[in-house]
């Protein structure tokens, strides 16, 4: 298992995409620090660009990257390895390179530069996102056969969290604006794990006006602190699911 | 050592295989034939668990091995297309197998060194042609002294010289009591070394004889004649 783990790990960091994509995430960090000098703007650039540029990398990445380990798999399965190994170490080697490269060029220099709490929450959600959006794109990987199909779906998937979901959340909101939905509010905003990082960090920041809606819902329905460890634990949640999902369809997969 | 019963398996709309059953001992060497498509690849995938028929079982010396994992420790694998981690060099790929493989305490690497493989052990997977990665996926199939060797279009991309190697490495291991299941499009290329023919079509086996009875029956020495004689007879 740890030898799997390692094999994958190294393979995916000696991509040269992982490395574009770490030196891609240096120099934003380093080019908004040197443009801003307000630390809580640079941090706030950082956060909008985080939650679509980490989830997209991520889930095409990682979907192509499945489709093409499908022989090595197939390599890996005709010896006495369990189904749940092969997975299990696919995803731990491309969350944790995945989250390597993020850390390297976006964590360790906004926690250098920045100095401050924020920076270690941004980090945080940054990696948090690596892993769920992997977790994604294996499931869209296991479910869909044809390899441009299940890049498309992972595509689709991806405007939908970080671009549509808003969208229809809003489009909700005034459609029924005579009720209270607030309550409803929090739970839907579960949905989305971009969402769900986006509050954490705007709680933290403590931007009412750039919270939006749900935000502001999530402030007053749980409080700064205990809205943190919610969306923690959500986060958490959306890490976990999909990829459970996702192995449990793999195991039952003909290759 | 080898026995499946009544295996079914669909995709999607289409019967790949239908009450398949077969068996096979020791030192037995099964030539699998049959045209294109007609579910050979499928039937060796469920062997090796890759894929899960929809009804059946199959026993692995002896044992069911119904997602089971450990079984897979006797057999030894050539799949058709051979394809690895770009970025790894055949030795790191071997290194790796002998790694995860801590049940075989001395590996077999003469055909590493018959096809000269330990040369090109520097060689990123990516950029090998795909007779090269014929050879490694030859090469790893022997690699742990398996009791089951499955080889998917063994010589089918090797060079000549090559594919004699290969031949001579099969013959070899026949003689110790291995048991062979092989496919091939190339008959000939199985003449002298097969005791066996299993005839697959359509998802069904057709027949599963000696060949020496089926010499007999046909009047033809070669395997490729005897095959030709019976697929005519067919139609």
């Amino acid at each position: 298992m740890k030898k799997l783990i390692k094999y994958n790990l190294l393979d995916i960091v000696r991509n040269r995409i992982v490395l574009a994509y770490t030196l891609l995430l240096a120099l934003i960090t380093l080019s908004v620090f040197s443009l801003e000098d307000n630390a809580a703007k640079g941090q706030l650039t950082i956060l909008n660009l985080i939650l679509y540029i980490v989830p997209l990398v991520c889930i095409v990445f990682s979907t192509i990257y499945a489709y093409n380990s499908v022989e090595f798999i197939e390599m890996l399965l005709s010896q006495p390895v369990r189904r749940k190994t092969i997975w299990l170490s696919l995803f731990c080697g491309l969350s944790g390179a995945l989250s390597l490269a993020f850390l390297a060029g976006l964590g360790v220099p906004l926690i250098f530069l920045d100095q401050s709490r924020t920076g270690i929450l941004i980090s945080l959600a940054g990696v948090f996102l690596t892993v769920i959006f992997v977790a994604i794109a294996l499931l869209a990987a296991v479910k869909t056969r044809d390899k441009a199909k299940g890049i498309g779906v992972s595509v689709l998937l991806w405007m939908y969290f970080a671009l549509l979901f808003d969208g229809i959340v809003l489009f909700v909101l005034f459609q029924f604006p005579d009720y209270p939905l607030e309550k409803t509010m929090v739970g839907i905003t579960m949905l989305n794990p971009v969402d769900l990082a986006r509050i954490m960090i705007l709680l933290k920041m403590d931007i009412s006006a750039l919270m939006g809606y749900t935000g502001a819902v999530f402030r007053e329905y749980f409080g700064t602190n205990a809205g943190i460890s919610v969306s923690f634990l959500a986060l958490t949640l959306w890490a976990l699911l999909p990829f459970y999902f996702s192995l449990r369809n793999f195991n039952r997969k003909d290759l | 050592m080898v026995e499946v019963s009544g295996i079914y398996k669909r995709f999607g709309r289409l019967q790949v295989l239908s009450d398949v059953s077969y068996r096979s001992t020791k030192g037995d060497c099964t030539a699998l034939i049959g045209p294109n498509g007609c579910g050979k690849t499928t039937l060796i995938k469920t062997l090796l668990g890759m894929v899960i028929p929809d009804a059946g079982t199959v026993k692995i010396m002896g044992e069911e091995v119904n997602r089971k994992w450990r079984y897979r420790t006797h057999i030894g694998y050539m799949p058709q297309i051979g394809k690895y981690p770009e970025n790894m060099r055949i030795g790191q790929v071997i290194e790796m197998l002998i790694d995860l493989r801590k049940d075989c305490a001395s590996p077999d690497e003469e055909l590493l060194d018959d096809l000269a493989l330990k040369k090109i052990y520097s060689k990123r997977m990516g950029t090998l042609s795909g007779g090269t990665m014929q050879k490694v996926s030859a090469a790893i199939a022997f690699l742990f002294r398996p009791d089951i060797l499955i080889l998917d279009e063994p010589t089918a991309g090797l060079d000549p010289v090559s594919s004699e190697i290969l031949k001579d490495k099969i013959r070899k291991e026949i003689g110790k009591g291995r048991l062979f299941l092989i496919t091939s499009h190339i008959l000939s290329e199985l003449d002298g070394l097969v005791s066996h023919v299993v005839f697959m079509q359509e998802g069904k086996i057709m027949f599963h004889k000696e060949v020496k009875q089926l010499q007999t029956e046909t009047g033809e020495a070669r395997l490729s004649r005897v095959v030709a004689q019976i697929m005519l007879a067919g139609k």
